[in-house]
């Protein structure tokens, strides 16, 4: 699957590049779904012995077995298989906060998963532009819904339903690293009810 | 001095309203017949006694019940009021500013006692007097900021400098036009600027930062901005968007002279001692369409600068469906006729 290709848009909106690996005391590697391939075409131009001070953290997803066998066989030194970013969480803000000189950090995968640990590494004092994106898969956007505040994750049309106020929000892209989610502002405010037919994001 | 203070309400029955002194003063942001986003910086030293320029922060007739709404809004959301940890030093260095520059302004109605960190501060209009250890958060009943800013009208952005940038790392945000301090906190100047229409594309922020990263101590700027807004609303925030938009629909021909606003920033900028960080205070003025037009000479020139504003700025300040209505009610009062240059009203 080739790299995302993505309109030219607004500052705030991430942009992502391609995964190249970089000399590093250690490397941590976080991907969920797609992002899977990423790594596996970062593997094909790494230097013998990148992977073992390699720590690998994979969320499969949707994409269920597909690329697990081909990511085993890197040998990484750790190397984790986990069913969400929630599950994940405490393991990669472990790793972060015990991290020593010389961590070079690579996220691949969805908005969703690149914006959320990229967050925790911010947190930890990583500057963001230090840290390598590749974006693969779907276009589906983490959004905070800036009436209520929740955040829905996956979201894929425009508008879109918030999952927890149930307002129409349109997609904008205008972005938060601080809450790793794009804005969502209802629809329909000046027009109550009449809500445009929900598009796919592209 | 002597202000009077209004006792008056910008929601619900919105008995908001500007007396004969404060329309004259009001901030008419527009030079010449036309508008289009500028830097448009200039120093904030006093100019003409009794305008909105004169005092580093101008307490007007709205003071008491502008405070009284900030404080429903953050009843109703704290979290318009937010500072990220290291912002705590940039807070005192904002509560001593304004404490100094309004007990030398407005001597009969605000005074600052220092007697090394001992510091006595009375506030008459809000009925405020209050002894506390400077740089002792644990004495004042509300963090720095958000102590003085409930005292001081306009919304505040806190901005922290490094990596030749400018963070919005804190703010007192209640009277906003449409952005929310909540999802902007953390971000550059850049980013928390991405949503504004072609002035990018200008390069108008790029000369904008380049300005403010040079503003030195005792040397403060100030610019203006403006927008379009449908009753005298302060709480044009994102959060309330989906209450308050419906209200840009109740204008009809026979009441756009009394609903539709037109709202002006007044924004300035401070370089803070301690923090080497910034201030951005930014004053919301609202004035209705009839009071406005009671001068020729903005009556005229509004006219002319929103019949030709260009559409992605109509959209962008939320009034492109109005602006119909808007430009029948103003053109009644435009013969024409030339209009003097400046924004004063009757020079």
């Amino acid at each position: 699957m080739p790299k995302t290709k993505f309109e030219p848009s607004i500052i705030s909106r991430p942009v992502y590049g391609e995964l190249k690996p970089k000399n590093g005391k250690s490397h941590l590697l976080i991907a969920d779904v797609e992002g899977a391939q990423a790594i596996l075409d970062l593997a094909k131009k790494a230097p013998t012995g990148f992977f073992n001070q390699a720590h690998i953290i994979y969320i499969p997803r949707h994409t269920g077995e597909t690329y697990l066998a081909k990511l085993q066989k890197l040998n990484a030194k750790q190397h984790y298989v986990g069913p969400s970013f929630g599950a994940a969480q405490q393991r990669i803000q472990r790793v972060l906060s015990d991290a020593h000189n010389g961590l070079q950090i690579y996220l691949a995968g969805s908005e969703g998963l690149i914006g959320q640990a990229m967050r925790e590494a911010i947190g930890l004092g990583f500057p963001h532009q230090a840290i390598q994106t590749e974006h693969r898969g779907s276009k589906a956007r983490r959004m905070q819904c800036v009436h209520c505040k929740g955040v829905t994750e996956d979201v894929s049309t425009d508008p879109f339903e918030c999952s927890h106020c149930g307002l129409s929000l349109f997609v904008r892209d205008h972005y938060s690293r601080r809450l790793a989610a794009f804005q969502g502002v209802c629809v329909d405010a000046e027009d109550p009810g009449n809500v445009p037919d929900k598009m796919e994001i592209t | 001095m002597g202000i009077e203070f209004n006792k008056e309400t910008y929601r619900g029955d919105y008995t908001f309203t500007n007396s004969p002194t404060a329309i004259k003063r009001f901030p008419f942001p527009f030079d010449k017949d036309s508008y289009m986003y500028a830097v448009n910086m200039e120093p904030h030293t006093p100019v003409r006694e009794g305008s909105v320029y004169y005092n580093s922060f101008d307490v007007d007739e709205h003071y008491v019940s502008e405070m009284a709404d900030r404080a429903m809004v953050l009843d109703e959301d704290p979290l318009r009021c937010q500072s990220l940890p290291h912002m705590e030093l940039a807070g005192w260095d904002l509560l001593e500013l304004i404490m100094a520059a309004k007990a030398k302004d407005y001597p009969d109605l605000f005074k600052l006692t220092c007697d090394g960190d001992k510091w006595h501060w009375v506030n008459k209009p809000l009925g405020i007097d209050e002894t506390f250890t400077f740089m002792d958060a644990s004495t004042l009943p509300y963090g720095p900021m958000e102590y003085i800013t409930r005292q001081t009208q306009g919304d505040f952005c806190l901005l922290d400098q490094r990596e030749e940038n400018l963070w919005m790392d804190a703010g007192m945000i209640t009277t906003q036009a449409d952005w929310s301090l909540d999802f902007d906190i953390g971000m550059n100047f850049f980013e928390w600027h991405a949503p504004v229409p072609l002035a990018h594309e200008k390069g108008i922020f790029i000369r904008a930062l380049k300005f403010l990263l040079n503003i030195q101590q005792g040397a403060p700027a100030r610019r203006l901005n403006w927008t379009m807004t449908v009753n005298p609303l302060l709480d044009t925030s994102p959060e309330n968007y989906h209450k308050w938009g419906i209200q840009k629909t109740t204008l009809t021909p026979e009441n756009v002279g009394s609903k539709q606003y037109l709202r002006v920033e007044l924004q300035s900028f401070f370089r803070l001692p301690r923090s080497n960080g910034m201030v951005f205070p930014i004053r919301c003025y609202l004035i209705k369409l009839e009071d406005l037009v009671t001068y020729p000479k903005w009556a005229r020139r509004f006219h002319r600068v929103i019949r030709d504003l260009p559409v992605e700025l109509a959209t962008y300040k939320g009034f492109i469906d109005n602006r119909p209505m808007i430009l029948d009610y103003l053109a009644q009062f435009d013969d024409g006729a030339e209009t003097s240059p400046g924004v004063w009203p009757e020079d």
